[in-house]
This record gives structure tokens, sequence and C-alpha cells, in this order.
């Protein structure tokens, strides 16, 4: 177990060197980069990766993975824009309430396919990322909301300043400690752990195995459903497209923060520290003057590298007979 | 066998029964056929024929149906390969990020101003180069593949868009446009005639050769594969340089036919072609599937395509067919077994 807890350790100290690198590179060649100020904007900028990434990292454990995250996105945010348009006077808290119950409710229809009926997660979502995202198209007809459609609050609230912060931030705070609780000190924490790590050790200890992926669904959904309203938010305007292909980089962040995708090995710093990582380097490449052409390539490369690194580490653990089928039989996502 | 026992999900064997009925006789092969997943395929197939044809009178009409091959080919073209990598119980997410990279090289070397078959052989060795790197990952360097391939995925993309920026390539020399746009014979296109042929070498590799047997062998269980001296490594990392030829190929095709190349090419299209692998009933956890039935899922698809478009159905929505095509296709056999054992369950 100590051994394990290091390994942890490495990658989350790893992780943090280099950010730290990240940042000395960059501050040398602009030294207003490494600012508190602009490391508070960034964070804030990447507040929605992380907290999906917290979500997906949830789903990844249990040996799952959630394509749908970004369409769910979409449609929820088209949602509460389109209900903020109809309805300008309604309390923000309606809107939140509301964005929380679609997006559990997208979730849960995942989660429902996996568990009742034993369907393979990759499949279910790659499925339901084109029919939410279709969803987003038939609830609004095509039509963009824009700005002026949207009221003062729905568009404040992300943005409201708390103690140096804005609440976006504060929310992606929030999430960090709320996962870091539910990840290390409650039975569902623990059921996520055993249920990837050993699925057959977990059901003869009394873990539903199937209930507990499926709550993680629920729980990356309901996530989803809450970005949803932040980015059309912070972007202030809502459409089908919105945040396509992010969920790529929700399951980026998780890799290169040393979430295993065979299930069973991840931690909250991890999944935060991977978002971070990224966000800061799609913030650092503009500064650095890199063409931003560029970065799509050089996330590539990194996420190739974190994956290596993985495989590298996990195979420390446990006693290995024949290496290439150990790995196999991890695959099963 | 049912359709249950086809399905691209293996469900749990049902526990045994304690009085267990022995048939005198095994099925005989005609019912074990007309309840195939294959079957199932084709009966869609007809029916969504059948739909289209009542549905709009422009349907029916030779050249209008080979214009509808346009939009499937390529894509059918790269599922045909990563059939094979998925039956070995692995995925490639990169086909699409390859296209593009094979597109953009293209692109750049006719700017260049090479000659019509140094662009085309650049274009199927790009593909060939970006299977070889996948290959390489995977099972040198035993990385899971669907997180492998994302980063490849990225990769290539990126190199695309690291080349081309906001710009594109549009000169291509003479004669390329044979690839994407020529007909062999009548309204034969080169590109649907191509696909016929590659399906039937797929088919004779998977079905009737110990390669094929090799590759279901290894996806069903990759432990048992290599205690039987399968070489497990090999035969993957083949599967995956087969795909990114293919997806060189396909880069050919779209570009001929589009004349032009954005780093956005093909964007999304490895959604679509792994739909097409899973709903022509290859199992995404590998072992089982027949390229039979990836062909039939690629005129399903099609089809589907063409007939809502005739009806000016945006393209989104047929996404969600897709998707809901996708979903309930895997889930119905599951169903079916389901309410079948507890009927048989059921009985005295």
């Amino acid at each position: 177990m100590s051994v394990l807890r290091a390994i942890f350790r490495i990658r989350e100290v790893l992780l943090v060197l280099a950010i730290a690198g990240l940042l000395a590179i960059v501050s040398a060649a602009r030294p207003a980069f490494a600012s508190p100020g602009n490391l508070a904007a960034i964070f804030t900028d990447t507040a929605i990766l992380v907290m999906l990434a917290l979500g997906q990292a949830a789903v990844i454990m249990t040996r799952s993975v959630d394509l749908s995250v970004a369409a769910n996105l979409a449609f929820t945010g088209m949602a509460a824009a389109m209900l903020n348009a109809a309805h300008p006077g309604l309390p923000i808290g309606v809107v939140v309430g509301a964005c929380l119950a679609i997006g559990l409710a997208l979730g849960a229809v995942n989660g429902l396919l996996v568990w009742l009926l034993k369907l393979p997660p990759i499949v279910v979502t790659l499925g339901t990322l084109s029919i939410y995202r279709g969803l987003a198209f038939v609830l609004s007809g095509g039509a963009w909301i824009n700005t002026f459609q949207m009221s003062e609050r729905f568009l404040a609230f992300p943005r409201t300043e708390l103690v140096g912060l804005p609440v976006l931030a504060w929310l992606a705070i929030a999430t960090i400690a709320g996962a870091s609780i539910l990840f290390g000190w409650t039975a569902f924490g623990r059921a996520l752990y055993a249920t990837g790590g050993n699925p057959t050790a977990a059901t003869y200890a009394g873990i539903d195995t199937g209930r507990t992926t499926c709550l993680a669904f629920c729980l990356s959904g309901m996530l989803a459903g809450l970005c949803g309203y932040l980015w059309v938010s912070r972007f202030a305007v809502a459409y089908v497209d919105v945040a396509a292909g992010f969920e790529l980089d929700v399951i980026a962040a998780c890799v290169i923060g040393g979430v295993s995708i065979a299930g069973g090995i991840g931690s909250v710093g991890g999944a935060v520290l991977g978002a971070l990582f990224l966000g800061i380097l799609k913030n650092a490449l503009p500064v650095l003057g890199v063409s931003p052409f560029w970065q799509m390539a050089i996330s590539g490369v990194i996420i190739i590298a974190a994956v290596i690194l993985n495989t590298r580490t996990e195979r420390s653990r446990g006693r290995v007979i024949l290496k290439r089928i150990d790995r196999l039989e991890g695959v099963r996502a | 066998m049912s359709i249950a026992d086809l399905s691209p999900v293996r469900a749990d064997p049902p526990a045994a029964p304690a009085f267990c009925r022995l048939p005198d006789r095994g099925r005989s092969r005609l019912a074990e056929r007309a309840t195939s997943w294959d079957a199932l395929l084709f009966v869609l197939f007809v029916a969504i024929f059948c739909a289209n044809a009542l549905a709009s009178p422009y349907f029916l009409d030779i050249w209008n149906i080979s214009d509808a091959t346009f939009n499937v080919t390529e894509k059918a073209i790269v599922a045909l390969a990563l059939a094979f990598v998925i039956l070995c119980g692995e995925i490639d997410i990169s086909v699409a990020g390859t296209i593009a990279l094979a597109s953009t090289v293209m692109g750049w070397l006719a700017g260049t101003g090479a000659s019509m078959p140094a662009v085309a052989l650049a274009g199927l060795g790009t593909g060939l180069l970006c299977g070889i790197v996948n290959g390489a990952l995977v099972t040198a360097l035993g990385l899971p593949s669907i997180v492998a391939t994302i980063g490849t995925m990225s990769l290539f993309r990126g190199l695309a868009y690291a080349i081309l920026g906001d710009g594109a390539f549009t000169a291509y020399p003479a004669g390329f446009a044979f690839f994407g746009q020529g007909y062999v014979w009548e309204w034969l296109s080169f590109e649907f005639a191509t696909f016929l042929v590659l399906a039937i070498a797929a088919g004779l590799v998977l079905h009737r050769t110990a390669l094929g047997r090799s590759v279901r062998a290894i996806g069903y269980n990759p432990a048992a594969a290599r205690f039987s001296g399968l070489r497990v490594a090999r035969i993957t990392f083949l599967a995956f340089v087969v795909t990114g030829l293919a997806a060189g190929l396909a880069a050919v095709m779209l570009t001929s036919r589009l004349g032009s190349t954005r780093p956005s090419i093909a964007l999304g299209w490895e959604l679509d072609i792994v739909t097409m692998v899973v709903l022509g009933g290859v199992s995404i956890t590998g072992g089982s599937g027949s390229i039979v039935g990836v062909v039939l899922a690629a005129f399903v698809m099609g089809l589907i395509t063409f007939g809502l478009g005739l009806l000016n159905v945006p393209g989104i929505i047929m996404s969600i067919v897709i998707g809901l095509l996708l979903i309930g296709v895997i889930a119905l056999p599951v169903i079916v077994g389901g309410i079948g054992r507890r009927v048989s369950a059921g009985r005295p």
C-alpha cells in the first residue's frame, strides 16, 4: 500500500514540477505571466475543464468512459439559455437547479444503459454523444441565443467577484473539495476504486458494481449540466456546436493526471493538476509566440507522453506473469 | 444460436437449468442464418430501402443511388480495416486525424508541383506511417489503444493545422480528380468499385484464412491466443497498419472528390466509422463479427443519410437517428435475450 501511495505522490509531484517548469519558461520570456492576477485568470479559464475532469475521473475509475460530456454540456447550456430567454425574471438558483437536473437525467440515461443492459460504455456514450447534440439542435431549431437575449443576472453570476475570485473559480474549488471528500472519505468513493480495481472482488465484497458505475455517470452528467450553464454564461452565446470535441480535452486531462483508463487508479489531485496543466499550456503558447495552430499537435504529444508514463507506473503494481496479456486484460474499456 | 448469441455485446452465459432438454438434432443452417445479426441488418436495409422508395419519388434512380454511395464509401473503406482492429479487442480513434494529415501532405506536395502518382502515393504513405505509429504505441509500448489513439488523433490533426493554419490547398495535378469523381463503368464509380473489391478481400481474409481466425481468437481471449502460440503483438500491429493505410486511401479519395484540403477535413468521422463497425455486429470488446455485417451497416447508414437528405432533413437530425440506431441495435439482442430467458425459465 505504501508503494502505491508513493506512486500517487510521485505523479502529483511530477505534475506540480511540470507546471512549475512551464511557468518558469513562460515567465522568463514574459514576467507578467506568473503574476497572481494572471494565474487566477488562468484558473478561472480552466475551471470548467477542472469540474468536468473530476466527473470524468469518477467514470474512468470504474473502467468506463463518458464521451457524451461535451454534448450534454451543449444541450444543457442551450436549455438554460432558452429558459432564461423565455423567463428573464427567473432566479439564478432555479436555472442552476434545472441545469443540474437536466445534466443528471442525461447522465442517468448513460448510466442506466450501462448498468441494466450491460452495454459497453464506450458504445453507449458514442451514441448519446450524437443524440444529445442532435437534441440541442431540435430544442433550438438551429438558432443561436445571443448576449442581448440573456438577462443581466444570468450573465453576471459566474463573473461576480467573491474575495478576489469570480464565482466560477469558487465553484471549481467547491467541486474539488466535494470530490476530495467523495473519493477519499465515503463508501461511494471506496466502491469507485474497488469497482475499477477488481470488479469480481468488489462484487464478493458486497459492492454493487453496476450501481456504482451508474452513479459515476450520474455525477459526470450533473457536473456537465452545471458546466453547460457556466459555459453559456461565460461566453455569452449558446449554439449547437458549443464545446465540440471538448470531451477529448476532458479525457486528456484525466489521463495526464494519472487516472488509469484500465480503472481503479486515480486521484482528485491528479485530475485537477492534469486539467490545470492543459489550461496553463493553452494560455502559455500564445504568450510564447507559438502559433495557436500548433496547440493541438503539442497536446497530442503530451497526451501520448502521459499515457506512456501511466503505463510504466501501473506495470510495477502486482505480479506480472505475462506482460502483454496483463495489459490486455485491463483494457476492457 | 439466436440473435442474442451473435450480438456485439457478450452477455453472461445463463445459469444451467436443473433439467436440460437435449434437442434430438441441431438447428438447421437455414434457421441459424435466418436469425443471425446479418439477417437482421439485411431486413433493416430492405425496410429502409422500401421506405425511401415510398417517401421520395427521386430515390429509385440508378444515378441518384450511385451518387448516394459517395457520402459513405470513404468511411466504409476505413470501417473494413477498423473492423480488424476492433476484432483484435483494440480501437483506433485516430482514423479521421490520419485522413486530415494525409490530405494535408498531399496538398502540400501538389503545391510543389509533384506529379499525380507521387501525390497519391504520398497520401497512402502518410496513412501507412500513421498506422505504424499507432501500432507501435499499442504493441511495442503496450499502451491502451483508446487513449493512445486519442493522443495520436490530436497529434495528426494538430500537425495538419500546424502545416495549414487557416489556409487551404486547392491546386491538384491533372488526373487526380479520377480517384474521387471517376467512373469505371457507366454509373459504377471508381470509389464504389474499389470498396466492393476491398470488401470481398477483407471478407476472404477474415472468414477464410488462418490470419482471420487468429484475429478473432486474439480479440476473444488474448491470453489463450498467446498461449496457443499466436503472435498477438504482430497481428495487432498489422491491423493498425492496415487501418492507417485504409485511412490514407480514404484521404486520397476524399481529397480528390472535394478538390481541396482544409485541416478540418473529415472532422468527426471517427465516430461515424466506429458506429459503422459496431452497427455491423462487430463486438466492441473484440472476438466476433463479420465483414458482411460491416458492409450492410455501411449501406444502412448511407441509405438513412441519403434518404433523409432527399426529405430535406438536416444533417444533425440524422446524427440522432444514427445514435439511436447504434444504441437500439446493441440493446435489442440483450432485451430479446432477457425476455427469451425469462420465458424459457417460466416453462414447466
